[in-house]
């Protein structure tokens, strides 16, 4: 069967089980959107690049499928290299087409050409410049098998416009196919089996342990495993800003969000701790603070499937390369294996008692909980309790996405996260408009689930055209401003760091018009200024299903984001609020 | 590269890596760019395809300044195109470098500086009235001997290929320690 090579994307695509795609089309990538028109794949035209690009993350976080994104050549290319890296540093399966000039312009500085195999090199796992319509299959398939095998991330095919003309023999590859052209990947998934049998006697030995889960928990599909470990030992489980959602926030061992904006008992918790298992988490420099001051007193083990993690920060005293959920359904299995083969009488000797451990951890929950404070006056709506009213007046399996930020930070503080693939975020590259499109791609991946995004009013001026796509496609998201005329975060550090000395953050409440704004991209909008409009508000949006819903919640400027711990500073010292805030410049 | 200065082949931040790569377009690229970005610096680099066609190895001269070679190699490992690395140890490795320099000589100093490229078995490639080119195919150490010695005649070019190497025909076993864990 002769096919172009734009129909042998197309139907490779459709192989690979594409349902979906997001993209824009342009002069280079041409050939490839016709046969879309017959094709079952649903592609869904966004107004700008980069949301393409953030839909198809949006809709990867929460079906654990590789979003789909394509463009064209140049500027479109280079509008995708944030999303990308984006993708890279959350591990985010992502499968982006480029187009490309002819190969015989490549190099001539054509019409909407860039290198863009070579900008994206840096922010992909991997890419390929397609220069004949024969590799196609064979790329695609190495393509979803790079981006979702091992550790995941997003790849990049860039495909000149003669080579989607040229005429090919269809041949879909097979494994071996892919494994022979691939010789330099092998993932390892399975853990080192001493190492395993290890780390279990040094949980079963430790007196103050703390499971550390991080986002690699969500993209092993871990959740189940991790429970299964923390409910085996009654081992207290931090989950970090990629990790919401791992662990359940009602479970009595969950302790919430660690890191510079965690709460004090996690962050605590994991200073004091004398193990630290650390799952599919990376030692982000937003967890450790200070890596010589954090969790001083703590071994490590260490679990991950990507060995450059193992030492990269924090030398671990057990490491284990490997997929977190086997690793730690075997390490359950050993540790079960362990108490099985102890000696009955000497057992309870040698356990350690967790008693003190787990009281202490009590008593931090009880005395440093969460915490702000109402306003004095109706005139200041307190950010929190949005999100709050927001937690209480949605189902539990809402999923809720966030751009970057103050709010993205009372988001993960305030809201409580009860399952799996709930939250949807930018962690690593912290990407300012990232809520509205990853929304938008969230609820195209799960159209049976309520999506909120809850986003700030900077970034909402960053990417809000794709509420145009979301109305003429019909994806009812919702999105909640946290409108506080401000980009809230700089205001919060020039406040505390630099004497109040505001520069360039203000950005008006009204101006532009948020109702208006969305009213013009055929939403509904809300206004809210007051605390007893947030739940009716909420509610009205929750009924409404058939566009997307944007309110504009006008809040208090001056709330900071607390507990924090200063850039660069230890954790163990942790500002609990604004009274202790003013000495913690 | 920085300019030379002698022994500078014994630091002990220098690690020779041998690296195995798809003979694909871009993959140079992909390893020195991936240097670059995570801040390694490269000492010397040669790059040729092997006697298998599908793959070039790449030897590497890493100067390993704050980040580990643990770090280093893993990170390589993360390179699709990447197959194997294997790290030689200078004590057991054959290391070779080429070195090419045209110096001043003029009547006086050719008959000298000929008679030191032949003590270091070195050659005269080219001749001119005032100058000589020479080369000379040695363990690194004596091309920065050579390099010094050839200075004092005034150099007008210099050029040197960065080393490459291959384990040593031990009475043991050659200690060529593959750096294990692959990577996804």
């Amino acid at each position: 069967m002769k096919l172009t090579g734009a129909q042998a994307l197309i139907k490779s695509l459709e192989m690979e089980g594409v349902e979906v795609m997001f993209g824009l089309p342009g002069g280079c990538i041409l050939p490839v959107y016709d046969p879309i028109i017959d094709s079952p794949i649903r592609h869904i035209l966004v107004r700008h690049e980069q949301g393409a690009g953030h839909m198809a993350e949006g809709y990867a976080h929460v079906t654990g499928k590789p979003g789909v994104a394509m463009v064209t050549s140049g500027p479109a290319a280079t509008n995708i290299v944030t999303p990308l890296c984006d993708a890279y540093m959350d591990s985010v399966p992502m499968v982006v087409i480029t187009g490309q000039v002819n190969t015989f312009a490549i190099g001539s500085d054509a019409f909407q050409e860039c290198d863009t195999t070579g900008i994206t090199q840096a922010v992909t796992k991997h890419n390929w410049l397609v220069t004949d319509a024969a590799d196609i299959p064979l790329v695609v398939r190495e393509a979803f098998h790079i981006a979702n095998s091992g550790r995941p991330g997003p790849v990049l095919i860039d495909l000149p416009k003669d080579v989607a003309n040229q005429l090919m023999e269809w041949q879909w590859p097979t494994d071996a196919d892919v494994d022979a052209d691939l010789p330099g990947y092998k993932p390892t998934t399975k853990g080192n089996g001493r190492m395993i049998r290890e780390a279990a006697r040094m949980i079963a030995a430790a007196e103050r342990p703390v499971i550390y889960a991080g986002g690699g928990i969500l993209k092993a599909r871990a959740a189940e495993a991790l429970r299964e470990l923390a409910e085996l030992t009654g081992i207290p489980v931090v989950t970090t800003l990629m990790a919401r959602g791992a662990f359940p926030d009602s479970h009595p061992l969950a302790l919430g969000m660690p890191g510079m904006h965690g709460n004090y008992t996690a962050v605590t918790s994991m200073q004091k701790a004398d193990l630290l298992i650390a799952l599919g988490s990376r030692f982000d420099d937003r967890v450790t603070g200070k890596v010589d001051a954090f969790a001083p007193g703590a071994k490590i083990v260490h679990v991950d499937i990507d060995p450059a993690e193992l030492g990269k920060v924090r030398r671990p005293d057990v490491p284990i390369v490997g997929d977190c959920r086997s690793v730690i359904e075997e390490i359950t299995q050993a540790l079960r294996q362990l108490a099985a083969t102890a000696p009955e009488d000497a057992g309870s000797a040698s356990a350690p008692d967790r008693g003190p451990w787990m009281a202490q951890i009590r008593e931090w929950q009880t005395r440093f909980p969460l915490h702000y404070e109402m306003a004095e006056d109706d005139r200041f709506l307190k950010p929190q309790f949005v999100i709050e009213t927001l937690r209480e007046n949605t189902p539990e399996d809402v999923i809720l996405a966030s751009g970057v930020g103050q709010h993205q930070m009372w988001a993960s503080q305030h809201f409580r996260f009860e399952h799996p693939y709930t939250w949807v975020n930018s962690g690593g590259l912290g990407t300012m408009g990232f809520a509205v499109p990853a929304a938008i791609g969230a609820k195209v991946g799960r159209p049976d689930r309520m999506v909120w995004a809850v986003d700030g009013d900077g970034c909402f001026q960053m990417t809000a055209q794709e509420l145009v796509t979301a109305s003429a496609e019909r994806i009812p998201v919702k999105i909640a401003i946290l409108n506080n005329a401000y980009l809230g975060m700089v205001r919060q550090w020039q406040e505390l760091f630099y004497e109040e000395r505001y520069s360039e953050v203000y950005l008006s409440p009204d101006l532009p018009d948020y109702v208006k704004w969305a009213e013009a991209m055929g939403c509904v909008g809300l206004r809210v200024e007051h605390a007893e409009e947030v739940q009716p508000a909420i509610e009205k949006a929750n009924s409404i299903d058939d566009r997307p819903v944007v309110i504009d919640f006008r809040t208090d400027s001056r709330e900071k984001v607390y507990p924090m711990v200063p850039a660069g500073g230890s954790n163990d010292d942790i500002i609990l609020g604004p009274s202790q805030g003013e000495g913690g410049r | 590269m920085s300019p030379t200065s002698p022994g500078r082949h014994t630091t002990a931040r220098h690690h020779i890596l041998s690296v195995l790569v798809e003979n694909k377009a871009g993959v140079l690229a992909r390893v020195s760019g991936l240097f670059s970005r995570r801040g390694y610096n490269i000492y010397s680099l040669a790059v040729a395809p092997t006697d298998d066609e599908r793959f070039s190895r790449i030897t590497i001269v890493v100067d390993v300044g704050g980040t580990t070679l643990e770090q280093i190699t893993k990170q390589l490992f993360k390179l699709i195109n990447v197959v194997k690395i294997n790290e030689l140890d200078p004590a057991q490795s054959t290391e070779m470098e080429l070195a090419l320099a045209t110096v001043k000589a003029d009547a006086g100093s050719r008959g000298e500086i000929i008679e030191m490229v032949n003590v270091f078995g070195g050659h005269v490639v080219d001749v001119s009235h005032d100058a000589l080119t020479v080369s000379l195919a040695d363990a690194p150490a004596r091309v920065d001997d050579f390099e010094e010695l050839m200075r004092a005649y005034g150099i007008v070019e210099l050029q040197r290929t960065g080393r490459v190497a291959l384990p040593k025909l031990d009475r043991q076993a050659p200690r060529l320690r593959s750096v294990t864990g692959k990577v996804g």
